[in-house]
């Protein structure tokens, strides 16, 4: 792979000081306009490598860099600045909000005009666009997961990082969601999510990840993983 | 005529008083309810956050007095409320920086942040008295009715008179426009909607990039405002004695937990039942009853309970609302 847009490069390290380490030399990378999942059992550390690369744990060792510039040790609000954006599994919305001032404050960074913007989001999710005067606590899973994504997206990122954004959706608005997702990585955006349901995500992306216990398993292509006899006998069930 | 006379007494011992006092307790239930949201902790030390307000304005109103400036009909305790209110912003702003600023950045337990804003309480307590005394002061001056019982008597001709104070007028008016500022504020400006979405989800307001002291900042200053503005106008009704703001601590919280912690809309209509549940429990019902019902002849008072037991009535409605339902009339957080 030739130098991609965003890389956690050979990553160790766990939550607190001196707390054990979770990431073994793990590396996690995305192209610009792909689709990257980190997969894996119950455990293996999938959601805090993505923490890493966000800057919400400390690095031992190892390092991030977005556009060959190296942000390790930048905090994750800075990280924002820096075009990234991050979908958080749970409480990712403001339940007391309505759908637009969720939308308003993903984009609190912003001086310019918000209103294209919203508006492109109003697109990818029309649902939205009903429901922008309701209480975004009110709305189902799905529409719920919507929002967050739509909140993340108000910063303009180049990169959108995921953590399980189809956890307790229907599999109907779960398809949807994906197809939203892959809409969303057209534009330009590169994605970086991490998700329970491995085939499904593999479908999608372009790169996978394989963690077991904080290192890396198996690394390559959506296709060559899901094609993978022993990744397809440990991880997706045969 | 004599249900008439019934409608004007209830009016003049109950429904005026009740709804000055529900709106100088609405005014202190928003700042408790807006520390509770945004800094997540029980502010013990607000009952006297509000008395240093009032005092910082009375001491201006007294030198505004002594100049001979006045805004008659109006009190002139108007004109000094500015300072008062700054005066309050700078001491709630150093308290910060100096106390809770530090608890803070150890992400202390809520919980110990109740028992620092104690601290703080019977400093504030203290500071108040040293400078002002524990005596009643007085400050009101201008217009003292809008309508008094014996006008009313006059023009109506009904046995009973309806006084309407013009602390009672001033103080309605002024909830009204301080509440109706503070919901624009919170919910039309961005600075007013990034405390909300602080109050709502620290973590995700963080991530959205909402600066946290910024928002602790603004917070300490609106609070500084209604406290002084609260502790004012409850000065100027009654009158001002820093023992009885001690006291009114124990009505606020109960009007803002009633409410529902950390939502203002519950905190205003928190005031009010807490406000209305004292004021009906412990009034002679004997002249108003005595008008519905002209043949009955009742032996005592009928009131409930004496004017003294008045505090035991926001304990009652807070046990019971903590009891049956305890986020709140209105959706708050639980405790």
């Amino acid at each position: 792979m030739s130098s991609p847009y965003l890389i956690g490069d050979a990553m160790t390290g766990g939550y607190g000081r001196g707390g054990p380490d979770i990431l073994h030399n793990c590396t996690i990378a995305v192209n610009e306009g792909e689709i990257a999942v980190i997969v894996g059992p119950n455990g293996a550390g999938k959601s805090t490598a993505m923490k890493a690369v966000f800057g919400m744990l400390n690095l031992r060792k190892g390092a991030v860099r977005i556009g060959g510039e190296d942000i390790t040790h930048l905090s994750p609000q800075d990280r924002v600045a820096k075009g990234m954006a991050f979908v958080p599994q749970t409480s990712n919305i403001f339940t007391t909000m309505t759908v637009e001032e969720n939308l308003e404050m993903g984009a609190f960074l912003r001086r310019d005009d918000i209103s294209g913007t919203m508006e492109q989001i109003y697109t990818l999710f029309p649902i939205l666009k009903d429901k922008r005067r309701q209480a975004a606590g009110e709305l189902s899973g799905g529409q719920r997961q919507q929002v967050a994504v739509g909140r993340a997206l108000m910063t303009q990122p180049k990169v959108l990082m995921l953590d399980e954004p189809t956890a307790g959706v229907s599999p109907i608005v779960m398809d949807e969601l994906f197809d939203r997702i892959i809409e969303v990585a057209r534009t330009g955006i590169s994605i970086l999510m991490v998700e329970q349901n491995a085939r499904q995500a593999l479908e999608i992306a372009d790169r996978g990840y394989v963690l077991v216990q904080g290192s890396n398993a198996y690394t390559d292509s959506g296709a060559a993983l899901l094609a993978d006899p022993d990744v397809r006998r440990s991880f997706l069930g045969g | 005529m004599d249900l008439l006379n019934a409608i004007v007494a209830l009016a003049n011992f109950v429904i005026l008083p009740g709804i000055s006092y529900g709106s100088q307790l609405a005014l202190g239930a928003l700042g408790v309810t807006l520390i509770y949201g945004i800094l997540r902790f029980s502010n013990f030390a607000h009952g006297d956050t509000m008395a240093f307000g009032a005092m910082a304005t009375i001491l201006m109103t007294w030198w505004l007095q002594s100049l001979g400036v006045s805004l008659d009909p109006l009190p002139t305790a108007l004109l000094a409320l500015p300072v008062g209110i700054a005066a309050t912003a700078l001491l709630v702003l150093g308290t910060d920086k100096l106390v809770y600023k530090f608890y803070r950045e150890q992400k202390a337990a809520p919980v110990i942040l109740v028992i620092v804003s104690m601290g703080v309480m019977f400093v504030l307590n203290g500071l108040v008295r040293f400078i002002i005394g524990v005596d009643d002061q007085r400050f009101a001056d201008g217009a003292r009715f809008v309508i008094s019982a014996r006008d009313f008597k006059e023009i109506t001709g009904l046995r009973e008179g309806l006084a309407i104070k013009s602390t009672t007028v001033l103080t309605v008016v002024v909830a009204v426009i301080v509440v109706a500022l503070l919901f624009w504020f919170l919910n039309k400006t961005r600075t007013g909607k990034s405390m909300r979405a602080f109050s709502d989800n620290e973590d995700l307001a963080l991530l959205s990039g909402i600066n946290p002291e910024r928002v602790v900042m603004i917070t300490w200053i609106i609070v500084a405002a209604l406290a002084t503005i609260a502790g004012t106008l409850y000065g100027l009704d009654k009158s001002f004695k820093p023992f009885t703001y001690f006291q009114l601590l124990l009505p606020i919280f109960a009007a803002a937990i009633v409410g529902g912690l950390g939502n203002p809309v519950g905190a205003i209509a928190g005031g009010f039942v807490i406000a209305f549940s004292e004021v009906t429990i412990t009034y002679a019902w004997k002249k108003v009853a005595g008008y519905v019902f002209p043949s009955w002849e009742p032996d005592g008072l009928i009131q409930l309970l004496s004017t003294d037991y008045k505090f035991a009535v926001s304990f009652a409605i807070l046990i019971v609302v903590l009891l049956f339902r305890p986020t709140g009339l209105f959706r708050g957080k639980s405790l």
